[in-house]
């Protein structure tokens, strides 16, 4: 394993694996990774935890004129209201599915920045099995939107486009298919677990490499690469922040979308 | 410089898609929990400030717009009361002026009356006291006249029938002379 370009020093450099990202379970402790209670799960609940608490109390005695709490917190709702439910889903529909996008939004926003937070530096997302969870909620909710306001008509809806020659049709549906029913539901999962894996990975990179670096190479110049190194990571922890809002905020609206599709569909 | 090495170290560990259950059925139930409880208790809570807050909003502009409202018909209102009060001011002043032109014309024609009722009586009085004066002189006259006469003509002219007729005649001629005189 010790194929690097580095030279030679009393402890060869290994770089992290994503078995890295599987710490051992909790419950029982110190269990092999996959077994029992462990890490992620906690955080999965601790988000759940803090959000509640947080819009609970921050609602708790409204006052017209909102304190600062109030004011910040009603604005995240607001936000989730109007930019994504009210904006996507159309003024006439939007507000029964404005607990749903909420929930998302937070569920997944605080998850993902549980991976910039000392000590937690997990994004639950990262973990594929999540991912696919809420993929999976969302997938169902949309079939189940989309059947209850236009029966089993609705699945004709959704792949059969209106407006195409009929000679198309037949390369046309099975690519409907593809895209809407299968590669969709992936790519909503994919696109948040790969982009919160890569993250984690880049974290436990700059942090493996630094040490190794620093405290393994005796070199000078390497022990120098290893600070550029440091300030390095502070910028891509900056950067890191900025996807984990921004992948949130994309996740709940793919949600938004795939609901407004799912509650339009005769209209295209 | 990648090597092949390097790449299977990196790919060595577990393969990232493969889910671990435990986390799905972690996830999905406290997802249900945090949706459950978003649905019951925190959307409708933030929903009925927002309503509250827009309810308050427009009441608070309705109470402004019926404040104004008032306020333009209290202003409409004060200003008709105005001109109402600027019209009858110049009708008492017009009808002052009239007024005051009538008195005088009618003190004029008292004070006409009155001059020509003094100046009347003025007339009257003298040609009153002339008559007066002039008997009184016609008589003081004839008594001087005889008294100088008899005085002048001593005691043959003591008869005082004579005498008298004599003055009497005198005296008629006198006044018609006079009448003649003042009739010229």
């Amino acid at each position: 394993m010790n194929a690097f370009a580095l030279p030679m020093a009393s402890e060869p450099y290994v770089p992290p694996t994503i078995s890295d990202t599987h710490l051992p379970d909790v419950l029982p402790w110190m269990a092999e990774y996959g077994t029992g209670f462990g890490k992620q799960m906690i955080m999965i609940i601790l988000s759940i935890i803090l959000i509640v608490w947080f819009f609970k109390s921050a609602i708790k005695n409204p006052k017209l004129v909102p304190s600062k709490v109030q004011f910040l917190a009603e604005t995240a709702y607001g936000f989730v209201r109007n930019s994504v439910g009210r904006d996507i889903i159309g003024e006439k529909n939007f507000r029964p599915w404005v607990p749903l996008l909420f929930a998302t939004f937070f569920f997944v926003l605080l998850n993902n920045l549980f991976g910039a937070i000392p000590f937690l530096q997990l994004p639950s997302f990262s973990h594929a099995g999540s991912a696919y969870a809420m993929a999976l909620i969302i997938y169902g909710t949309w079939i189940a939107v989309g059947v209850k306001n236009h029966g089993l008509r609705y699945f004709k809806l959704a792949v059969v486009p209106s407006g195409v020659p009929g000679w198309i049709m037949p390369l046309l549906v099975p690519l409907e298919i593809i895209s809407n029913f299968i590669v969709r539901p992936l790519t909503h999962s994919l696109r948040l677990m790969a982009t919160m894996l890569s993250g984690h990975m880049i974290v436990l990179l700059a942090a493996t490499g630094a040490r190794h670096l620093i405290m393994v190479q005796e070199s000078l110049a390497l022990n120098g690469v290893g600070i550029l190194v440091i300030v390095g990571s502070v910028a891509m922890y900056f950067l890191e922040l900025l996807i984990m809002v921004l992948q949130a905020f994309v996740f709940t609206l793919l949600t938004a979308i795939y609901i407004q599709g799912a509650l339009d569909a005769d209209a295209h | 410089m990648i090597s092949n090495e390097l790449i299977l170290a990196a790919g060595a560990g577990a393969n990232p898609l493969l889910p671990n259950p435990w986390e799905i059925l972690v996830t999905a139930a406290g997802f249900a929990v945090l949706l459950f409880i978003v649905v019951k208790y925190i959307a409708p809570a933030f929903e009925k400030s927002y309503q509250d807050r827009v309810t308050a909003i427009e009441g608070g502009l309705e109470k402004a717009e019926a404040a104004q409202a008032e306020a333009d018909a209290i202003l409409a209102q004060y200003k008709a009361q105005l001109l109402e009060a600027r019209t009858e001011a110049n009708r008492i002043r017009e009808d002052a002026r009239e007024e005051g032109a009538q008195i005088l014309a009618e003190s004029n024609a008292k004070a006409t009356a009155e001059t020509a009722r003094i100046h009347a009586q003025a007339q009257q009085s003298i040609a009153s006291e002339r008559a007066a004066a002039a008997s009184s002189l016609r008589a003081e006259v004839g008594t001087l006249a005889t008294t100088l006469a008899s005085k002048i003509v001593d005691d043959a002219l003591e008869n005082d029938e004579r005498a008298s007729r004599v003055v009497d005649k005198f005296l008629s001629d006198l006044e018609s002379q006079q009448n003649a005189g003042a009739s010229n």
